[in-house]
């Protein structure tokens, strides 16, 4: 594995942060001694399954349940009737006509997607409750399926009758002035139609809680895999018409989440009210067919009437698109991605006239949740379509219009058109590491080669950004009022009585490697070794060490929550200093912390105390301090970013605040007979400003590269006219296999971030480069045989081979207008 | 009609320890192992056996836990990732998976082990094509593969 490292200064001293410690966390997990949800055992615990409609849109005529519960060992059912009497609907996050919808956690009166949860049973054991559900019999009535976003735009069959359309919002974006733009280019470009389909990263474990309730408090303990339970219990306490501290969520080892577990609090209030209906602890653990068909997809996103201003010089002046997302059933979360991806609005590029008329609808396929990187990837997408249709239309170099275009270095801090800030990075320096890694300069020679054996061969670019720590301001661009602005995270750090150093994390971690993260800072901070910090495991509300916000998302781990974590170790570090200060009897600036010691700097080797006596005073032999002098040696900090106002009129605003850069390159070859297309070359080169851990950051890498090579080339959730999910499982759902993963050269840069407490920006999601970059190869192979236009952001064997058998239809998408 | 038998009496070997127990003759080895014998370290990823976090050793062999009923491990020598650090000192391979950072979330990580042990012992020094054949059938989300074959064939050529 070759890996390139341009380093560009550090804003810390090199200790534990900057290495690549093996994780801590790996311990527990290589010897199965990991804690999943499922995991979790209570006595008596009942077995939840749901009852799903096999339908995508009906009326639920009837539903009996009474054969069920007959069944020896079946506790109880849950209709929805049940939860239209028990539970308010969720809140909507849009204004109308979406903020009208009524979303409730069982389908009341009707079923809108294929899977949706109708009914709940929990029986003694897992076998018994699936027995009891096919016991429970429904009646449907099968209404018009809508399963295409420009379709649903007629509102001839509506969804969700108290919306009155299928419409949940829309709102024109316009900076700059993109009309003159336009008129004043050389030549306009113009696309009618690009594609980002719908997949999801598919988590290997599924979703699920243990849910307990306390009779005499009135509260709930969910055991769960919940990535963001500050927003989840924010959705659940007023539905359950309770207050948000009766909801504590705990989650132990998470197996993977990429924004898949942040839409469960349907599922979750079910449980609620089953455990609460039969006085006993219940689980659900979802079965990996109901997540594809029911849980979360990634949201799908046409880009109609496009038009780009380009001058002679390939300098690009503007764009203007109708971007059409189609957020399924209901809209959930997914309103926000109406927004999110405002915050990479000009992608890489210096283009001040942008404007974007943006229109949400309902069909019936499964809800859309946040996927790995969430919205921003599809707007990304399509910044890398216009370069790469651009280039070939005008016969321009697909790297020089991307250097020439680019937002430079010199130019950092960097202000969009609307607001945002870019804080660091060289993207024409990290081009030229991935085009090097892949050896770009042999690509014609190779192209030769490639052609003798009959393979079209071509070299593709993904240039995309990771933008992380939003500011939930942004909402207000949606709906004017709604109550949300900034962002915070937060973290604990303890000293114990024997000298244990404890940390506590409100994040919600699924295999970031937190707990490694986290101590290497706290060790650097108090002077000890990553080893004797004790990073708790996950989440729990009780802990106390968490925000409004909390959870592990948006790309912002190493801003908010380290920041948290540096705050908290910081408060402790300095009585730490002054308690070993008093005890030595010397001033605080002569004591040093280092070895898991408090020591005089330069003094006798006897003028030290070891973390357990400073711990040991404090929490157990402390009667000797004086009143005035009172260190805790425990400290909760809150990392609150300040972002200032964003402005709903101009639709401006800081909307997050770091972003790293990724740039892949491919280079592909396709087989013209079959449309296959076989990744011969690949890198990709992340520059996330100080990586605290390099071996993680490359995981990252590693990982966001395997579901973007996925999503390009196989992993497509495919619904037919009646709405059924084609792809409901691992065998129609082809993910990434250890054989079909192409070697990956990856490659590094550092420009620290700034605004960042450690100058580490977020950088888990990765932007969906390799998405961005396999079109771009693609394109680029096809383009001596009849020069398609890649429309779509997935492309299997067959839709090559359909491009390669028809290209005309794809250009006929395309025209250039000319001075 | 004689009643259908819905549970029989299996004898095992699981993780070197000799068992005997009633199961019901519709329960899978993989909830047997998960819920009545508490070896929660195999995990259950799929439902359709394509996913491999279940993977465990019958009398020495890669299966996948999902694919067999519990009654069908009768009279077999099982192991799972809980047996392979048995006396608490991790394996060769346990070891490189930590150094290599080849698990993330750590869901797949005991199929994978479980599969890329077997592969060691019938193959103690596999190529990288070698490492990626035999673990196809174990899917893993987080980590794009690479650091988990950098570490089988580590340890393969320490061997």
């Amino acid at each position: 594995m070759m890996t390139t490292v341009t380093e560009q200064g550090r804003t810390l001293e090199k200790g534990f942060v900057g290495q690549s410690i093996p994780r801590k966390e790996d311990k527990r997990l290589v010897q199965g001694q990991g804690t999943f949800f499922d995991d979790v055992r209570r006595h008596g615990m009942g077995y939840v399954h749901f009852v799903r409609s096999p339908y995508a849109h009906a009326k639920i005529v009837s539903i009996d349940v009474s054969k069920a519960l007959e069944l020896e060992g079946v506790y109880g059912t849950i209709t929805g009737d049940e939860v239209a009497i028990h539970t308010d609907p969720f809140f909507e996050m849009s204004v109308e006509p979406g903020g009208n919808i009524k979303d409730y956690a069982l389908a009341v009166g009707r079923v809108r997607h294929m899977g949706e949860p109708v009914a709940a049973v929990c029986a003694a054991t897992r076998e018994l409750a699936r027995d009891a559900a096919e016991l429970i019999e429904v009646e449907y009535d099968e209404l018009a399926v809508l399963v295409d976003a420009q379709e649903a735009l007629k509102d001839e069959v509506v969804l969700h009758d108290d919306a009155g359309s299928n419409v949940v919002w829309s709102g024109v974006f316009d900076w700059g002035d993109v009309d003159a733009a336009l008129a004043e280019a050389d030549h306009v470009v113009k696309i009618d139609k690009l594609h980002f389909h719908r997949f999801s990263s598919t988590p290997l474990e599924c979703a699920g809680a243990l849910v307990e309730y306390d009779k005499g408090t009135g509260e709930w303990t969910l055991t769960c895999n919940h990535q963001m339970p500050g927003v989840g219990a924010i959705w659940m306490a007023p539905a359950l018409r309770t207050g948000i501290d009766k909801l504590r969520f705990v989650t132990h080892d998470i197996g993977g989440g990429f924004g898949n577990k942040i839409c469960l609090h349907p599922q979750y209030v079910v449980l609620c009210l089953m455990a609460r209906k039969l006085g006993r602890p219940v689980q659900w653990t979802e079965w990996r067919t109901d997540q594809h068909t029911a849980n979360a997809h990634g949201n799908e996103r046409w880009f109609l009437d496009v038009e780009v201003g380009v001058m002679k010089d390939g300098t690009m002046t503007g764009f203007k698109v109708k971007a059409l997302d189609d957020c399924g059933a209901f809209p959930r979360y997914e309103p926000l991605g109406c927004i999110i991806w405002a915050q990479v609005t000009p992608g890489m590029y210096g283009w001040r006239n942008i404007r974007v008329d943006f229109t949400q609808v309902c069909t019936n396929k499964s809800p859309v949740s946040p996927n790995r990187g969430y919205s921003r990837m599809q707007h990304l997408w399509l910044t890398e379509r216009i370069i790469d249709i651009v280039a070939g239309e005008l016969g321009l170099d697909p790297v020089e219009i991307r250097k020439k275009n680019y937002v430079k270095t010199e130019q950092m801090p960097y202000e969009t058109p609307n607001g945002c800030v870019y804080d660091s990075g060289d993207y024409s320096a990290a081009l030229d590491i991935a085009l090097e890694l892949i050896d770009a300069g042999s690509i014609e020679e190779r192209r030769k080669d490639a052609a003798a054996r009959g393979k079209l061969l071509g070299l593709g670019i993904g240039s995309t950004l990771d933008s992380g720590t939003n500011n939930f301001g942004q909402s207000t661009l949606l709906n004017p009022e709604l109550q949300f602005s900034g962002n915070n995270e937060a973290a604990s750090v303890k000293l114990d009585i024997f000298g244990e150093v404890v940390v506590t994390l409100g994040t919600v971690p699924q295999g970031q490697g937190h707990e490694t993260t986290a101590a290497q800072v706290v060790a650097d901070i108090l002077g000890c070794s990553p080893d004797q910090v004790n990073v708790r495991r996950g989440h729990d509300t009780w802990f106390n060490s968490h925000a409004g916000f909390s959870g592990t998302y948006a790309s912002q781990f190493a801003f908010t929550g380290l920041g948290a974590v540096k705050g908290a170790a910081e408060l402790v570090r300095d009585e730490m200093i002054q308690l070993a200060a008093a005890v030595l009897q010397a001033p605080p600036e002569a004591i040093e912390l280092s070895e898991g010691f408090a020591r005089i700097k330069d003094g006798p080797p006897e003028a030290a105390l070891p973390f357990m006596a400073l711990g040991a005073i404090i929490n157990a032999n402390n009667a000797f301090l004086p009143p005035e002098f009172n260190p805790t040696l425990n400290h909760r900090y809150v990392c609150r970013p300040y972002f200032g106002m964003v402005d709903t009129e101009k639709k401006t605003g800081q909307l997050t605040l770091t972003y790293a850069t990724q740039i892949h390159a491919a280079v592909v070859e396709i087989d013209p007979d079959t449309g296959e297309v076989d990744v011969v070359d690949y890198a990709a080169v992340d520059d996330c400003g100080v990586r605290i851990n390099p071996q993680i950051v490359e995981g990252q890498v590693h990982g966001a590269t395997a579901h973007a090579l996925g999503a390009a080339l196989h992993e497509d959730f495919v619904y037919d006219e009646d709405g059924t999910l084609l792809t409901a499982n691992f065998y129609d759902y082809h993910v990434p296999h250890a054989m079909d993963m192409p070697p990956l050269k990856t490659g590094a840069m550092e420009s620290p971030s700034p605004v960042a407490p450690l100058g580490a920006k977020g950088m888990g999601e990765g932007g969906g480069g390799g998405i961005h970059c396999i079109c771009s190869a693609i394109q680029d192979a096809l383009r001596p045989a009849g020069g398609a236009i890649v429309y779509d952001s997935c492309n299997p064997a067959h839709r090559v081979w359909s491009m390669l058998r028809n290209p005309e239809s794809t250009r006929a998408n395309v025209s250039v207008t000319s001075k | 009609m004689a009643e259908p038998v819905t549970s029989r009496t299996v004898s095992l070997e699981v993780n070197g320890e000799q068992l005997e127990y009633d199961v019901p003759t519709r329960r899978l080895l993989v909830h047997f192992l998960r819920d009545d014998l508490g070896l929660t370290g195999t995990h259950i990823g799929c439902d359709t056996g394509n996913c491999g976090a279940c993977t465990v050793h019958v009398n020495g062999e890669a299966v996948k836990s999902c694919m067999l009923l519990a009654v069908q491990a009768d009279g077999t020598k099982v192991s799972t990732v809980e047996g392979l650090a048995a006396d608490g000192e991790l394996t060769a391979l346990q070891q490189a998976f930590n150094e290599h950072h080849a698990l993330q979330c750590g869901y797949c990580t005991p199929g994978m082990l479980m599969s890329a042990t077997a592969l060691l012992a019938r193959n103690p020094h596999p190529t990288e094509e070698d490492v990626r054949y035999a673990l196809q059938g174990n899917i893993c989300r987080c980590t794009g593969y690479v650091n988990i074959v950098d570490a089988v064939v580590a340890t393969g050529g320490k061997g």
